[in-house]
């Protein structure tokens, strides 16, 4: 290398010459960044308070349940809602509201599990069929293609007569079920992005596979895999709930969401509260995830930042 | 000279914007007679094609409110009903957009495309239409046109492309033709060949031009007369010499000065305009050049805009006009 | 534009293409040199199979120096390979023959670490700067890439010294680095662009249209920093553009390229203002002058039909189909570069004297259509 160092600038740059637009932004660290951003858009804002309610309750389940989930009072059995009992109790009397308190940790649980699992295995897949294409490409998505073909149901219910019952088995077999589906999104996207310039750009300024796929590939891939991974949390809630009605996830008595919405079905002209609330429970958090990551997506995206920061306050 | 074929008057276009209302074109007058090539020329963003697409009134009507008038043959444009602007654009006006895709239907092959253009202004039999659009796609230098026809547009590269909805413009000798960077994507050798072409067509059939182009290498061949807009404004017009030979506005002068010229091998630095075109959301009071004059002196020039004022006639019956403050209408 | 020499009337057999002036400039000189070099793709077929159905020949057997120091400007019609070629020197395109030589090591033979270790001695501009820099990417994280990768600067405030310092080397103000890209306008991208490619120190510049897509005053702003940095910092530029007046101002030398070959090269006046070959002298003749009183005199050399498709090469010299002067040798001998005109320039022609490889007559003229 002949490089003797660069030397000093032109005496008078030219830097004024492109009026360069004065909108000073004192440098923050990325994150707090992203997170002052998404608490000015409002509908994310409130979603993620809520969801933030709804994990710290998940998190101190046994101390804020007014009582036992399984403590059964038979004399109280199917009350309807009432200061006692807020959400009115089942039919072995109860108390909904702790066993829907205690039902979060449990739902959400195998929830982010189930979605950090498809998430991570999938995402993976599908960065490296999409960057690497050829054979990679061919042998990874035949593979997923299998395993898409199956039906969701029944590959779960494999999976966990296998390994039998319990939260985290229950959160491995939704997440194979989802690993399909990571991979195709991501595939699709970085199929996208894989071939824009500033990648080969950076290729140009010797930039290692690894770094090109970390830095620049998945970032601007990421968009849709956020979206899916909300979409994808919410399903796995439901799915945790349907494995639980057919007997294969949460165990009674331990309550969940989902298998206490499948007990709350029979009685559901008798005592609707049996049903409703842990519906509406999922409902909120299914709601809350899908807004918490349109909000993320947009707030990630450095375009729409600026508009963001100038027009908010 | 008679009437001229087109006449526009005080053509204004406020488009809403997510950013509040623009202000995209200011006023903007001028005539194309017959047979004649009026030049607009600016840089991206200066109004060029706002400004013809609402003669044609093709601006969505959601955003754009267009205001002045456009006489077509005594006729106005701007106020026709859509239905007579319909019949209005094929036999007596031709465009050619600035993206040719945007302009060719995917899914139809270039000959129907054209046979379709060419039947629906005359009374011609399919067979003698197909003859009618292979001659022309010859003539705007096709190879193989017979075999073109057939094709459809995405198996036709750029440049074809471009060819063929030039090729569509011309298939009904319009009165005018708007080419909006017509042959700005083609290479130098194929453009050559167009604008010979639309050159021929004028000279046969007295088709009045106005051609769009940031080339001043262009403007210089073909033009009679030349507009340079700036922020939406027209800042200085005249016949091609008055304005390309003595420029009398500071931008056109930057403009020119900023060209690398064939003719000699570059020493020195290029003359540079400083800066960037204002964005027409947030024109500047006075002179829109303002920001970027270097010889702003005048204390007008920041606070009130400068008219269109003649600043000399060489001979002919065209005035050159410019829109500056500044006196010394020195040739550069 | 001197007129082309007599036909020769008989038309001697091409010699053998050893007897062809290999080199353009002396060895010493020379930082990047391509011998034969070949970027030929596989043309498919459309369908569930995708067979390779034909070759595609992008870059054809070029054979082209480029000077240390030095602005090389390369011209040619759209398609015609020059992109290509550029990255092939890079090797940000596999070539599939011959060879590309950086400062007297083959690159074309390099493993993974060598080449990443020559892309910081030479970098790439590209044309769209609205599509070349990671739109999620502050400017500072852009223009301090090559710094991390090649570990050029340890430590973040180091870095963050070069990386201002590179934004004032090409006009920006370095308060600026931790914008995004949406918020520059296209010249100050395409700023921030050649910021990265210098940030390596590099000693040899590839500008792929760097100001196609730019306005042109701003074109010209650009173009004034393309030469002042080359000055200041002693750069080997290759300048790709199909704008020829911009070519001849920043070159020094200019290569014409047709349809994947180097057809003529030398210095840009010579080239410039007395080209030997018949494409160049028909494309230099195509390009319209900004006076109208020297425009309406412009004698031009009308080229008929279209650029044949670089998957069916006509044989012989690929130029003949369109070629006003085509005679007896054309499709028989491969024309290679041969002095004429001034000194230093090359020009691939026949109408020189008959040189160059004999090659099979092909079936017929092809048709330029695809
Ligand atoms: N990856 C590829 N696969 C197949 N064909 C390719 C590929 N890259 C380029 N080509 C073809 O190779 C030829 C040369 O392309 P190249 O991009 O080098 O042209 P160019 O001279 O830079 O043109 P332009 O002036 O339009 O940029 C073209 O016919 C192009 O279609
Ligand atoms: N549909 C539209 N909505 C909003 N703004 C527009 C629209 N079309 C054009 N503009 C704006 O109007 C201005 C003039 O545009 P245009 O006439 O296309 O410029 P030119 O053709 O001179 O490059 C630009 O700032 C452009 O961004
Ligand atoms: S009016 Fe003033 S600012 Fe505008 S161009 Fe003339 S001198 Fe420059
Ligand atoms: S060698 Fe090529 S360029 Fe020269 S006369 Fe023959 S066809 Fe023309
Ligand atoms: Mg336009
Ligand atoms: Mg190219």
């Amino acid at each position: 290398m002949t490089g003797a160092p660069l030397p000093e600038p032109a005496a008078s740059p030219t830097a004024t010459e492109e009026g360069v637009p004065s909108t000073a932004r004192p440098p923050q660290p990325r994150w707090r960044q992203t997170l002052v951003l998404l608490a000015r858009n409002p509908t994310a804002a409130v979603a993620g308070t809520v969801l933030l309610l709804i994990v710290l309750t998940a998190v101190f389940d046994e101390a804020i349940a007014p009582t036992g989930p399984n403590e059964i009072a038979v004399e109280d059995r199917l009350q309807p809602p009432s200061l006692a009992h807020p959400f009115g109790t089942d039919d072995l009397g109860r108390d909904i509201l702790s066993r829907v308190i205690l039902g979060a940790a449990v739902s959400l649980r195998v929830g982010f599990l189930a979605v950090t699992f498809a998430l991570v295995v999938g995402a993976l897949i599908g960065l490296l069929a999409g960057y690497y294409g050829r054979w990679v490409d061919d042998v990874l998505m035949r593979f997923m293609d299998i395993l898409f073909a199956f039906p969701a149901v029944l590959l779960a219910i494999a999976v966990l007569a296998v390994r039998g019952p319990g939260a985290g088995n229950t959160a491995l077999a939704i997440g194979i079920v989802y690993v399909p589906v990571f991979a195709r999104v991501t595939r699709a996207s970085v199929l996208g992005v894989r071939e824009d310039v500033y990648v080969r750009a950076s290729r140009s300024v010797g930039a290692s596979d690894w770094r090109l796929l970390t830095r620049h590939v998945l970032p601007n891939a990421a968009p849709p895999i956020i979206v899916q991974t909300s979409i994808s949390l919410a399903f796995a809630v439901l799915a945790e709930a349907a494995l639980s009605f057919l007997g294969l996830g949460t165990q009674p008595p331990n309550p969940s969401w989902g298998l206490m919405l499948a007990e709350g079905r029979g009685f559901i002209d008798l005592a609707w509260w049996l049903a409703f609330f842990p519906g509406m429970a999922i409902f909120l958090t299914v709601l809350c995830f899908n807004l918490l990551g349109d909000g993320l997506r947009d707030v990630l995206d450095p375009r729409q930042r600026t508009l963001m920061a100038g027009s908010g306050r | 000279m008679s009437a001229p074929l087109l006449e526009v008057e005080d053509l204004r276009v406020r488009l809403r914007t997510p950013r509040g209302p623009a202000e995209v074109v200011n006023g903007l007058s001028y005539t194309v007679g017959r047979g004649e090539t009026v030049a607009v020329v600016g840089e991206s963003g200066s109004g060029k094609s706002v400004s013809v697409l609402a003669l044609l009134g093709l601006l969505p009507a959601r955003v754009a409110t267009v205001t002045g008038s456009a006489r077509l043959d005594g006729e106005d444009l701007l106020t026709m009903s859509p239905e007579r602007l319909r019949e209005v654009r094929g036999p007596g006006v031709g465009m050619v957009f600035q993206d040719p895709m945007t302009s060719l239907n995917p899914v139809l092959t270039i000959g129907r495309q054209l046979v379709e253009g060419i039947r629906a202004h005359g009374e011609v039999s399919k067979a003698a239409a197909r003859e009618q659009a292979a001659g022309l796609l010859a003539e705007v230098g096709l190879p193989d046109p017979q075999r073109a026809l057939d094709r459809y547009p995405h198996e036709l590269s750029g440049g074809m492309r471009q060819r063929v909805v030039i090729a569509i413009a011309l298939s009904n000798n319009p009165a005018l033709l708007i080419a909006d960077e017509a042959t700005t994507a083609l290479d130098v050798t194929v453009q050559a060949q167009i604008l010979d072409l639309v050159a021929e067509l004028q000279s046969e059939h007295g088709t009045g031009v106005i051609w769009i182009t940031h080339d001043l290498g262009v403007v210089a061949g073909i033009a009679d007369r030349v507009l340079v807009m700036y922020g939406g404004r027209c800042v200085e017009d005249g016949t091609v010499d008055d304005v390309l030979e003595r420029p009398a506005h500071p931008y056109t002068r930057g403009l020119l000065g900023a060209l690398p010229d064939l003719a000699q091998v570059g020493d020195g630095e290029l003359a540079t305009v400083p800066g960037v075109p204002p964005a027409p959301t947030d024109l500047p009071p006075g002179c829109v050049f303002w920001p970027r004059c270097p010889v702003r002196s005048d204390p007008r020039c920041e606070t009130e805009q400068p008219p269109l004022a003649v600043v000399g006639t060489s001979g002919g019956t065209l005035p050159h006009r410019a829109a500056t403050w500044c006196e010394e209408g020195s040739p550069r | 534009m001197t007129d082309l020499p007599q036909r020769p009337t008989a038309h001697a057999a091409g010699v053998p293409a050893s007897d062809v002036p290999a080199s353009q400039v002396p060895a010493s000189d020379v930082l990047v040199s391509a011998r034969g070099l070949e970027v030929h793709f596989p043309v498919r077929a459309g369908g569930a199979l995708r067979r390779a159905t034909g070759v595609l020949r992008a870059v054809d057997g070029v054979d082209l120096d480029i000077r240390r120091g030095e602005t090389l400007g390369l011209v040619g019609e759209s398609g015609c390979g020059k992109s290509t070629l550029g990255n092939a020197l890079l090797r940000l395109v596999e070539p599939t023959g011959g060879t590309v030589t950086f400062d007297g090591t083959d690159v074309t033979g390099l493993d993974r670490r060598a080449l990443r270790a020559l892309r910081r001695r030479a970098g790439m501009v590209f044309q769209d700067p609205f599509a070349s820099l990671d739109p999620r990417r502050t400017v500072r994280q852009t223009v301090s890439e090559p710094l991390e990768v090649h570990g050029l600067r340890s430590g973040r405030r180091e870095r963050a010294e070069r990386v201002a310092e590179l934004l004032e080397l090409v006009g920006l103000d370095p308060a600026v680095a931790d914008r995004y890209p949406h918020e520059f306008s296209g010249g100050q991208r395409q700023r921030v662009g050649i910021a990265r490619a210098l940030a390596g120190e590099p000693d040899f510049l590839v500008c792929d249209e760097a100001i196609a897509s730019l306005d042109v005053s701003v074109q010209a702003q650009v173009l004034n920093l393309l030469r002042r940095l080359q000055r200041q910092l002693g750069l080997t530029l290759l300048f790709i553009s199909h704008d020829l007046s911009a070519v001849r101002y920043v070159s020094d030398r200019i290569a014409v390229m047709y349809l994947g070959r180097v057809v003529e090269v030398g210095p840009a006046s010579a080239v410039g203002s007395d080209p030997q070959m018949p494409y160049t002298q028909a494309l230099l003749s195509a390009v319209p002058v900004p006076h109208p009183s020297l425009e309406r005199t412009r004698q031009r050399i009308v080229l008929r039909g279209d650029v044949p498709s670089p998957a069916a090469v006509p044989s012989g010299c690929r130029f003949r189909t369109r070629c006003p002067y085509a005679f007896e040798p054309c499709p028989d001998v491969d024309p290679a570069l041969q002095p004429v005109g001034a000194p230093g320039q090359l020009a691939a022609c026949h109408l020189h004297g008959v040189v160059g490889r004999p090659v099979e007559r092909a079936e017929e003229a092809v048709p330029a259509a695809e």
